[in-house]
């Protein structure tokens, strides 16, 4: 059952994710990207993941994508304007890199490397205590730098976006 | 979950519940719209709509059938499937969040741990937000679709609002649950059924007066009604964001709004007013009667968090749309803020 729904909701990424870079009107194309967010949020419940799972559906399809929206319907884009392909070279080495990552992908997979070793919460035990309790433990003890880093990357870039956003003030007296 | 041991029947028992909790919701919804009538018929020395049946009760009915009845009306220049979906968007939300939310104690009967809601999720109260912050799709692409000003407009601003007021909404809940220490809505309501000092009901309000404050003027905003409803503000925009829908697709803009409040007004019983609680009196030993009793105790507090938001409507005048965004960004914002950290510094003096 899981498994089915597993790869059912694989597939909905895929084909939302090629519907969200293949269709010509913006509005559908972020729409296509919500379903993508959505579908990768049930593939994190389904492998047990629930907090992350609903903080995927809260963050980028309940906030991030409601502002790309906001933005794509404040510029009024109706029509494409289709830009004329790039130069042999770009073409070639965008097929050349692209079909590496996709081979480099594949071959990752088929190792099966990725299951890894059990950390200190392995599925049963934070079935237990729940997933919010298992990751806030890790993110405020083992992972305590990198949080607070990210959150200071986090935080410049928000002061960066308030100062180019701000409107340019009179010189004072 | 049920834990009944019986795949079968902890099936039939979720079907069941699921049932009971949408029938009673509808019901809700559809004499919700009489009740704002009736009262806004009240306050303003008015009769309201007392034709249709004893007291205007069947109301609703005729509404209903004449939405059903009417013609469908696709404006030319929309785009038609997203013009489609959008309604869902807004109805589809405000009834999964029931789902979470318990009207009463666990019991036992038959042998079996029975639960006063269809799910019991270690995330619950994420479950809500989560799905609450879909509903502006709904208003967004609505307000797009219809190729039209007004609505655009309409659509623009509701997007504007709904994320500027979801901050504090989210950060008003904080305090709650550092107090708590569950995201559990189940747990969330066991902890204030004790009793402070021995006589004052143990209820998050009474701990957290300042996020409930933030939270009952957040929700307001969420749920796009007045004195927040800059979505629609029909003097500027003739109707904002459903100006171009019409027959049961308006409706469903309706009903999901009206859904919308009573998952809110739920959800301010349950995080701070105890939700099924019925102060000093410990309900688990009741029996059937405490089972009874919680569920009235649920519906009353829910009842009046209703009523409220009428009272609210047709009592205040609308913001202004910059007084709205300084509102929620220059004070609720901080003040949400300050609120975590106080909260904090008392758990740790009181640890």
């Amino acid at each position: 059952m899981v498994t089915v729904l597993l790869y059912l909701f694989g597939i909905l990424a895929i084909l939302s994710a090629l519907g969200m870079v293949f269709h010509r009107n913006p509005v559908y194309s972020a729409l296509f990207l919500v379903v993508t967010f959505f579908s990768l949020a049930s593939i994190y419940a389904l492998l047990g993941a629930q907090f992350l799972s609903i903080i995927q559906v809260m963050v980028y399809a309940g906030a991030i994508m409601v502002l790309f929206v906001f933005v794509i319907m404040l510029l009024n884009l109706r029509k494409e304007v289709r830009l004329p392909i790039g130069k042999p070279a770009q073409v070639i080495f965008g097929v050349i890199f692209g079909l590496l990552l996709f081979v480099e992908g594949l071959l990752i997979i088929k190792s099966g490397s990725i299951s890894g070793t059990l950390g200190r919460y392995p599925q049963a035990k934070v079935n237990v205590i729940g997933n919010v309790e298992a990751l806030g433990n890790l993110l405020f003890t083992k992972y305590l730098f990198p949080f607070e880093l990210a959150s200071i990357i986090l935080l410049v870039g928000m002061i960066g976006a308030i100062i180019l956003g701000r409107k340019k003030m009179p010189k004072e007296l | 979950m049920t834990q009944t041991g019986n795949i079968i029947l902890d099936v039939v028992i979720i079907v069941i519940k699921i049932v009971i909790v949408l029938g009673v919701n509808l019901t809700i919804v559809a004499y919700l719209t009489l009740a704002e009538r009736r009262v806004s018929a009240f306050m303003q020395d008015r009769l309201g709509p007392n034709r249709v049946g004893p007291a205007g009760l069947l109301q609703p009915i005729a509404d209903g059938i004449k939405f059903f009845t009417k013609e469908e009306i696709i404006p030319a220049q929309s785009s038609k499937l997203i013009y489609l979906m959008a309604p869902s968007f807004v109805l589809f939300p405000a009834f999964l969040t029931y789902a979470v939310i318990p009207v009463g104690p666990t019991f036992s009967a038959w042998g079996y741990s029975f639960q006063m809601e269809i799910a019991n999720l270690n995330i619950g109260i994420l479950y809500i937000l989560a799905l609450t912050s879909f509903v502006v799709y709904g208003v967004v692409l609505a307000g797009w679709s219809s190729n039209s000003k007004y609505p655009l407009i309409g659509g623009l601003r509701s997007a504007a609002q709904m994320i500027s007021y979801e901050l504090p909404l989210g950060l008003s809940i904080i305090g709650v649950l550092m107090i708590v220490g569950s995201l559990r809505l189940s747990e969330i309501v066991n902890f204030q059924t004790h009793l402070l000092w021995g006589f004052l009901p143990r209820w998050n309000v009474v701990l957290q007066p300042l996020g409930f404050l933030i939270f009952l003027i957040a929700a307001f905003a969420e749920s796009n009604r007045l004195p927040f409803d800059m979505a629609e503000a029909e003097p500027e925009l003739v109707g904002g964001y459903h100006t171009e829908y019409g027959s049961m697709k308006f409706a469903s803009f309706m009903l999901g709004e009206y859904a919308g409040m009573i998952t809110s007004a739920a959800l301010m019983t349950t995080l701070f007013f105890g939700g099924w609680d019925f102060p000093w009196v410990n309900e688990s030993a009741l029996g059937v009667w405490g089972i009874l009793l919680a569920v009235i105790a649920f519906s009353l507090k829910t009842g009046f968090f209703l009523f409220l938001y009428l009272w609210v409507r047709w009592t205040l005048p609308r913001f202004r749309y910059d007084q709205l965004m300084r509102l929620g960004w220059k004070i609720l914002l901080p003040l949400a803020l300050v609120n975590i950290v106080v909260t904090a510094i008392v758990m740790a003096f009181l640890a």
